[in-house]
């Protein structure tokens, strides 16, 4: 009873400290929604919300979500497809060496083509929704090998961002990076390969305990003859490996395809509750409720799994507001590295350097540790990379290893654009670097500079970069980039 | 032969005494207890096979008719195996475990599952890690249920170590401290000039933050300190291998005399659902190389005595194989355990391969009482601290 007097009365003090138009977002809850839903927050963004109400705020993310990358693909992607059936036949180890190290050469340029995208992107709530659905239907490139399948299957990610879960997930199971990935190709009228029908019902749709074995081996009869084409890299159906006969999934019997057995899991709510519950872990909080999931997922299940729709009603949840539940998720490797260039606005002219970055923070993108995806919240922080993510954050507000342009891109003028960031990734010069030209700006004295006005005491610095109080509030004494510095060292800055 | 196996391991219990009681203060014992008080000095190396390694590969019943017909492509023929009876060998990868076969110093633990087996490679390495029954969800792993009721906390850096797959399992939860680590001189060196904190973090996840930052403090300090004392590198080779370099630190671990009672390694992925032979004999000959390269270093620096080496796996593969040259997600597997103190030799029941279930090994032995018996004859705790088993039928130590 006490703790909720004090929290109206707080409620009310925020309230009427707010002074905006009614219903207007206070500070806090336009950079708790920012962060949330995209990659960091700039004063300028913060700003930009917070005239807007909930359901507005919420709305302008959503409408902002584009289809497309901004990033022109990577170049390997205007070679001609290697030719896979010679290698996979070839003898020659040399040769085969070769091979395999430009497809590895090709996957650092395909990561640092998506952290040059999220980086660039005009809607990093897109990217928000790529990178999740990278997690939940995972493809890895030590066992998927083409760098162009799964690029594509990177932008099939996008087109379905916030699309259809059903047009998704039946797009999934042709796409030929998946096939590859959880051994559709091996997957034959005579002997049914069951990896992709175990983990579309454990990992994709219906999670564990809602399905039987025999179900598995069933719905895997579906899918056989779902294979690619190694020499073209495309969908192909292998009808002399398709098990037409009878198939009995989840209790439906028929001469079910993959389509078939992808309708009668989506009739199940289970379905729906599981798709739901992992987006309430991504954007809400890492405690579920049960009462509320079950309600955003019969949303979910009534609009024919139209993601917008889910995402809507997921961001107008109380929870999702909630002040407790403010700064309560630890943010990604991906998150804390991109959210501190986009909020920092440091100049980045190659995004190389972050594919190495992701590999010691233990978020490999393109390469997830298995086929369940990162298993996100506090498992992102242990002894090993809470250090290497104090050491990074450190180093990217400094502008070590960017290949930043000097003199920082031009700080003074673009740098406060908004949206329209002014740090897409371009090709790296060339050559050493010249000694006599001038240190890069780092991002840190750019920010102190800028915002100046807003920071002038480390409590104003640590509202506009914090999701919550600093655990050690920096020393008085400690201005400027001192003191920002050690907010950005605080255990406060590693959560959203 | 067994004689010759004896005196050689109280000629090292003995050099490993002294080594230690030379370098170290006291309160560092070393072979195992058979008093009424824990001995953590004693050292658990847990080593994770993920993605459910195939036993039937692993350790061959080269001499059953049926292995070969249950295994046309991806068999292993007799020739190329390390025989370790008229009927059993070794898969050729694993032959660097050879010398510890010959000094009894490797106990082979056949048919290890459990009932009702789940074959979700996420389910069964939770079951695995938190000891529970097969629909049983428990929400700690089971050494960090028992370390942190063992008294010497203070003078711990952390229950336990963790090297390779950012993954601590059996040391989740429970309030333990695991630290994972790249290597064990870059953590001290980077961890010494992290202040704890005094303050604690608000929700759960701040919270985890803060309290992980104080673990790299203090274990950091802790450590930092132990290298120091002991700065002598280790000669005996490791090969360069991501497996080879996990045991190398761990190697490095326990030759400082840090009070770290569990250190857990992991190598994988052992998933092989297609054309596993490529895969699974470059795996097993990686395990091999380091566990034997492992076991040299330990007896080169003295520490062999107090060392206990067990792999672990969430589960093992179809007996027969399938369409692609590989092996779908199965049941019951072999598990090695070694170490000077272990008795070694089969223990066990190797499943019958013209008795499956659904395609499947029907296991012989519960992985807990492989648990039971590490926890109560290497560490002198009572297993129903853990778990409600006492594990009286396996005997893998003494």
């Amino acid at each position: 009873m006490l703790k909720f007097v004090v929290n109206c009365v707080l409620a009310i003090a925020g309230s009427i400290a707010l002074a905006g138009p009614a219903g207007a977002l206070s500070p806090d809850e336009a950079r708790h929604l920012l962060l949330r839903t995209g990659f960091g927050a700039t004063p300028m963004q913060i700003r930009a919300l917070e005239p807007m109400d909930r359901a507005k705020a919420v709305r302008t993310i959503l409408d902002s979500t584009t289809t497309e990358a901004v990033t022109p693909p990577p170049a390997f992607m205007s070679n001609p497809r290697p030719d896979w059936p010679a290698h996979y036949k070839s003898t020659d180890e040399d040769a085969k060496g070769v091979f395999n190290r430009a497809r590895d050469a090709e996957a650092v340029q395909l990561k640092a083509w998506w952290y040059a995208e999220m980086i660039a992107t005009p809607s990093p709530f897109t990217e928000r929704m790529v990178l999740f659905w990278h997690n939940h239907f995972t493809s890895g490139m030590d066992k998927v090998r083409h760098t162009d399948l799964l690029f594509r299957q990177n932008a099939l990610f996008r087109t379905h961002a916030t699309g259809s879960f059903r047009t998704l997930l039946q797009a999934v199971a042709k796409d030929p990076a998946m096939v590859r990935y959880l051994d559709s190709q091996a997957n034959k009228k005579a002997a049914p390969n069951e990896n992709f029908a175990r983990e579309l019902l454990e990992l994709f749709t219906l999670g564990e305990g809602h399905y039987s074995e025999k179900d598995i081996r069933e719905a895997a009869r579906a899918f056989t003859g779902w294979h690619m084409n190694d020499a073209d890299g495309q969908f192909r159906f292998n009808k002399g490996q398709h098990d037409d006969g009878d198939k009995t999934v989840l209790g439906k019997t028929g001469k079910f395809d993959g389509n078939d057995v992808i309708d009668v899991i989506l009739a199940k709510p289970e379905a729906a509750q599981f798709v739901t519950a992992k987006l309430w872990r991504e954007f809400v909080s890492d405690t579920s409720d049960k009462a509320e999931i079950n309600r955003l997922a019969k949303i979910y299940r009534d609009n024919d799994y139209d993601t917008r729709k889910l995402l809507e009603a997921l961001f107008a949840a109380p929870a999702f507001w909630a002040p407790e539940n403010r700064g309560s998720l630890v943010k990604s490797p991906v998150e804390l590295m991109v959210g501190t260039v986009r909020t920092f606005e440091i100049p980045v002219a190659d995004t190389t350097p972050f594919v190495e970055y992701g590999k010691r923070l233990r978020q490999d993108i393109f390469n997830p540790p298995n086929v369940k995806g990162w298993p996100g919240g506090n498992w992102w922080i242990s002894t090993y990379t809470l250090l290497e993510r104090r050491e990074l954050v450190l180093r990217l507000l400094n502008g070590s290893d960017l290949g930043a342009a000097p003199g920082g891109g031009g700080m003074g003028g673009n740098a406060m654009g908004g949206n329209s960031m002014s740090m897409a990734a371009t090709p790296a010069a060339a050559g050493a670097p010249d000694p006599a030209a001038p240190k890069p700006v780092p991002g840190i004295a750019l920010w102190v500079n800028a915002h100046g006005d807003l920071a002038k005491s480390a409590d104003g610095a640590a509202k506009l970069l914090l999701a919550a109080g600093p655990v050690a509030p920096p020393a008085a004494d400690k201005t400027g980039r001192a003191m920002v510095e050690a907010l950005v060292l605080d255990p406060a800055y590693q959560v959203k | 032969m067994v004689d010759l196996a004896m005196n050689r391991r109280r000629f090292l219990e003995g050099t490993a005494l002294l080594a230690l009681t030379g370098a170290l203060p006291s309160g560092c014992a070393t072979a195992p207890q058979t008093g009424a008080t824990a001995s953590l000095n004693n050292v658990l190396v847990l080593v994770e096979l993920n993605g459910g390694n195939d036993g039937l590969n692993t350790v061959i019943p080269y001499a059953d008719p049926l292995y070969a017909k249950l295994r046309p492509t991806i068999g292993l023929p007799r020739e190329q195996l390390v025989q370790l009876t008229d009927k059993i060998g070794l898969h050729p990868g694993l032959a660097p475990l050879q010398s510890a076969w010959a000094e009894r110093e490797l106990a082979i633990v056949q048919g290890v599952g459990y009932a009702e087996p789940n074959l979700s490679h996420f389910r069964s390495i939770e079951i695995w890690e938190s000891a529970s029954d097969s629909d049983e969800l428990l929400p700690d792993g089971w050494l960090a249920r028992v370390l942190v009721k063992q008294p010497g906390a203070a003078r711990r850096p952390a229950e336990g170590a963790v090297f390779g797959r950012p993954s601590i399992g059996p040391l989740m939860g429970a309030n333990a401290r695991a630290v994972l680590m790249d290597s064990v001189q870059n953590f001290a060196n980077k961890a010494t000039k992290v202040q704890p904190l005094t303050a604690s973090g608000g929700n759960a996840a701040l919270a985890h933050v803060v309290r992980t930052q104080g673990e790299i403090a203090r274990a950091g300090e802790m450590l930092a300190a132990k290298l120091q004392a002991k700065p002598t590198p280790i000669q005996t080779p490791f090969p360069k291998t991501n497996l080879g370099g996990q045991m190398s630190n761990a190697a490095r671990l326990i030759a400082s005399g840090a009070d770290v009672p569990v250190i857990k390694v992991s190598l994988g992925s052992f998933d092989t659902h297609t054309y596993e032979r490529n895969t699974h004999d470059r795996l097993m000959a990686e395990l091999g190389g380091a566990l034997g390269a492992f076991r040299l270093a330990m007896i080169e620096t003295g520490q062999w005595s107090r060392v206990a080496v067990m792999t672990y796996s969430e589960f093992g593969r179809r007996a027969g194989e399938n369409s692609a040259q590989g092996t779908d997600h199965g049941t019951a597997a072999p598990h090695f355990v070694m170490g000077p103190g272990v008795r070694g030799g089969f223990h066990g029941k190797a499943p019958a391969l013209d008795d499956l279930a659904d395609g499947n090994l029907k296991h012989q032995v519960d992985f807990r009482d492989m648990y039971a018996s590490v926890l109560k004859q290497w560490w002198n705790i009572d297993p129903r601290q853990a778990m409600n088993r006492t594990g009286a039928d396996l005997k893998l130590f003494g």
